[in-house]
């Protein structure tokens, strides 16, 4: 199979580089490589491997002849990072494609990635760092018959590790941008957007009658006025039982997911709130309860913190059921005025609050059958909980300072998939000031100071970064994470980690040693669990 | 497998050698903050360079970067004519704060999205910030990973060295 369409790739360029076109052929692409040593480390129970060295790469390859692009990613995992499943094992060139385009069509072949709306029925997307990727193989059209009118459908398996799940997915989309299709001079502009995906798998159950279809439909509206902005999508999955041989073990209700976000903003001000809400909403590429074959994406509703502490205690979207809303406001205090000073100071604030649906998401076979209300806050179990202010300001020519408060609930019981009761929720308060300061020109150091108070989970946590960058070229950085408040004393452990760099136009490495802690890591939404590790790391990052 | 592989490279290495090598870039829509789509070889700057810059509201180093450009930005356009676009790689979850992020910043930036990591792919990003500069061709010349303090001044420098 590979090989056919290797050599298909092979005879199209060869043909098309006999054809006489005035555009000129380009060659393009990156190259990643992690490396990780992993020593034995009891204290934090961090495991050595057995291959004392574990490497994942990738190299990305592009051609483009005028209309005309093909391209494959080379991925080796020998063997894959201890955070990585080790369904990812040895060689190969899981991604290849061609593609062209001719009178407003596009056509691919071969691997892509491919987004309806904002995900809620379909994502097919990567993520390297968090070794996420669900591409697909098979077959997609875009086309724009009109400007403003954008159509797509497409075909195709969906990508789990070197494998392709067992469904087929079949889908189309529609977004029409009215002011552009018909030609309005309107201030009001209204776009919208309707996608359809639907999931064939047969059905080899013994015992239930399963749907061999499952369909998929959402719906889009965004309407923009000047500085406002309202932005709402409405979404449906038909029953999808997961074919389980007890009857309790099969949920053939819908689901449904919405989404709602109203903006406004002007020159030094913004603001956005918005609210969702998701009831049995997984779409899986095959009937199965495994999270590596979903493909659909609802994104989480809290602010994606980077700062370490305060992302310590991540949220992720609950999508079997959970209500949220999100408030964020951006200002800037003028120049001048007695809090600006004289370069201004920026402040955002963000606020998030995610609980359960009424008595659990929708259920529906012979013996129960029950639906969530639309709306209820008040009672139910709290998910999670977000209040954070961060404050920036540039003091004078060579010192910067950022400082965050924050105060947040996490349920660790949900959101880590615990038995509910055994942890409850971490309530913690956070605290940051980040310092830079400029020593001259292409030299500077930053501080970062970071306090997380808490009574549940690990207890309390302080961390330390110091970094010395001189401009372009080098940087080095040492932190330590201390959870000083453990409740066993063995375990108030020092996580000391030694990072350097040297960047280089598109080239970059980056040599590291030091202790990670396990824990969630969340990454543009998607997170995973890691081990502890313990040991040195090598990053090369290159592109051409 | 590996002998395939290694055709594949050869075939294409061959096929473009004899071609004199520049970066234009590739065809790829890219949405813009009033919901339209935009191919991004569409952008224009009549012959002055063109800095694309990619970033996101959760990456504090980008941030970073563009909010110090911002403090000088008049300046170089002054002297060279620059214009600074920046993607922005946000994805659903965040491509609503955009907006109101780039208007409280102050941002005179010409702003686009890029929400599933089309371009970011077809142009070779693994992590951002990742900087381009292109020449009056709109192709690429130089190009920068990540930003540390002080970075923007080389980037004035070859800025200054294509701007007429």
């Amino acid at each position: 199979m590979l090989k056919k369409i290797t050599y298909t790739l092979i005879l199209s360029l060869l043909t098309l580089n006999s054809f006489s076109q005035n555009n000129s052929s380009e060659i393009h692409g990156n190259f990643d490589l992690n490396m990780q040593s992993y020593q034995e480390d009891e204290l934090i129970g961090a495991e050595a491997a057995d291959e004392i060295i574990l490497n994942n790469a990738y190299l990305n390859i592009n051609y483009t002849k005028g209309d005309f692009v093909a391209g494959l990613r080379y991925e080796s995992y020998l063997n894959a990072l201890l955070d990585f499943d080790d369904n990812y094992k040895g060689n190969g060139i899981p991604f290849r494609y061609a593609s062209y385009t001719i009178d407003g069509l596009e056509v691919t072949v071969g691997n892509y990635y491919e987004q309806v709306g904002s995900g809620l029925i379909f994502r097919s997307y990567e993520n390297k760092g968090l070794g996420a990727d669900n591409a697909m193989d098979g077959i997609r059209l875009k086309y724009s018959p009109l400007k403003g009118i954008y159509l797509k459908t497409f075909i195709g398996k969906s990508r789990t590790y070197f494998t392709y799940a067992e469904g087929i997915i079949r889908g189309a989309d529609a977004e029409v941008n009215l002011n552009e299709a018909l030609n309005l001079e309107s201030k009001t502009k209204i776009i919208i957007g309707q996608g359809l995906v639907s999931r064939f798998q047969a059905d080899i159950n013994p015992k239930f009658k399963l749907p061999q279809n499952v369909a998929a439909y959402s719906t889009r509206l965004n309407i923009i006025n000047g500085g406002w902005n309202y932005s709402g999508e409405y979404a449906v999955k038909l029953n999808d039982p997961v074919g389980s041989l007890t009857s309790e073990g099969n949920n053939y209700a819908k689901g449904n997911a919405l989404m709602s976000s109203l903006t406004y903003s002007k020159r030094g001000f913004g603001i956005v709130a918005e609210m969702h809400r998701v009831d049995h909403m997984e779409f899986r590429s095959e009937r199965a309860q495994e999270k590596q074959y979903i493909i659909n994406y609802i994104p989480t509703l809290t602010k994606q913190h980077t700062y370490t502490l305060l992302a310590l205690y991540p949220s992720a979207t609950q999508t079997e059921g959970e209500f949220g809303t999100q408030i964020d406001v951006f200002y800037k205090i003028k120049k001048g005025s007695l809090l600006g000073g004289k370069y201004g100071t920026k402040l955002i604030f963000n606020f998030s609050r995610i609980n359960a649906l009424n008595v659990g998401s929708s259920f529906l076979n012979d013996n129960r059958k029950h639906t969530p209300m639309f709306i209820s806050i008040k009672g139910e179990e709290l998910y999670y909980k977000d209040i954070n202010l961060e404050v920036y300001k540039k003091i004078n020519k060579k010192i910067r300072a950022t400082g965050v408060i924050a105060k947040q609930s996490y349920n660790k019981d949900v959101l880590e998939g615990k038995t509910p009761g055994t942890y409850g929720i971490v309530e913690s308060t956070i605290a940051i000031a980040d310092i830079s300061y400029k020593i001259k020109k292409g030299y500077t150091v930053r501080i970062e100071l970071q306090e997380l108070l808490a009574d549940g989970g690990e207890g309390s946590w302080s961390m330390g970064l110091a970094e010395y960058t001189i401009s372009p070229h080098w940087f080095f950085a040492v932190q330590d994470m201390y959870n000083w408040g453990n409740h066993e004393i063995s375990k108030q452990l020092h996580y000391v980690n030694i990072n350097f760099g040297y960047l280089k136009g598109a080239n970059r490495i980056e040599i590291g040693y030091g202790k990670k802690r396990a824990g969630i890591f969340c990454v543009g939404g998607v997170c995973k669990e890691v081990p502890s590790s313990n040991g040195f790391s090598l990053a090369i990052s290159s592109s051409f | 497998m590996r002998k395939l592989f290694l055709s594949i490279i050869t075939t294409i290495l061959f096929s473009t050698l004899s071609i004199a090598q520049s970066r234009s870039l590739p065809s790829v829509l890219v949405k813009t903050l009033d919901g339209g789509s935009i191919n991004i070889t569409e952008i224009e700057n009549n012959g002055k360079p063109i800095v694309i810059s990619f970033w996101a509201t959760w990456c504090k180093p980008c941030k970073k970067e563009l909010n110090t450009i911002a403090e000088v930005y008049e300046d170089w356009q002054d002297e060279t004519g620059v214009k600074l676009v920046a993607i922005s790689i946000d994805n659903s979850r965040s491509m609503g704060k955009v907006a109101p992020y780039v208007n409280a910043s102050d941002w005179d930036y010409e702003v686009y999205i890029d929400p599933n990591g089309d371009l970011k792919r077809a142009m070779g990003i693994s992590t951002v910030p990742h900087t381009f500069l292109l020449n009056s061709k709109k192709e690429i010349i130089w190009q920068h990973k990540g930003y540390v303090d002080g970075d923007e001044d080389e980037l004035l420098e070859q800025i200054k060295k294509i701007a007429h």
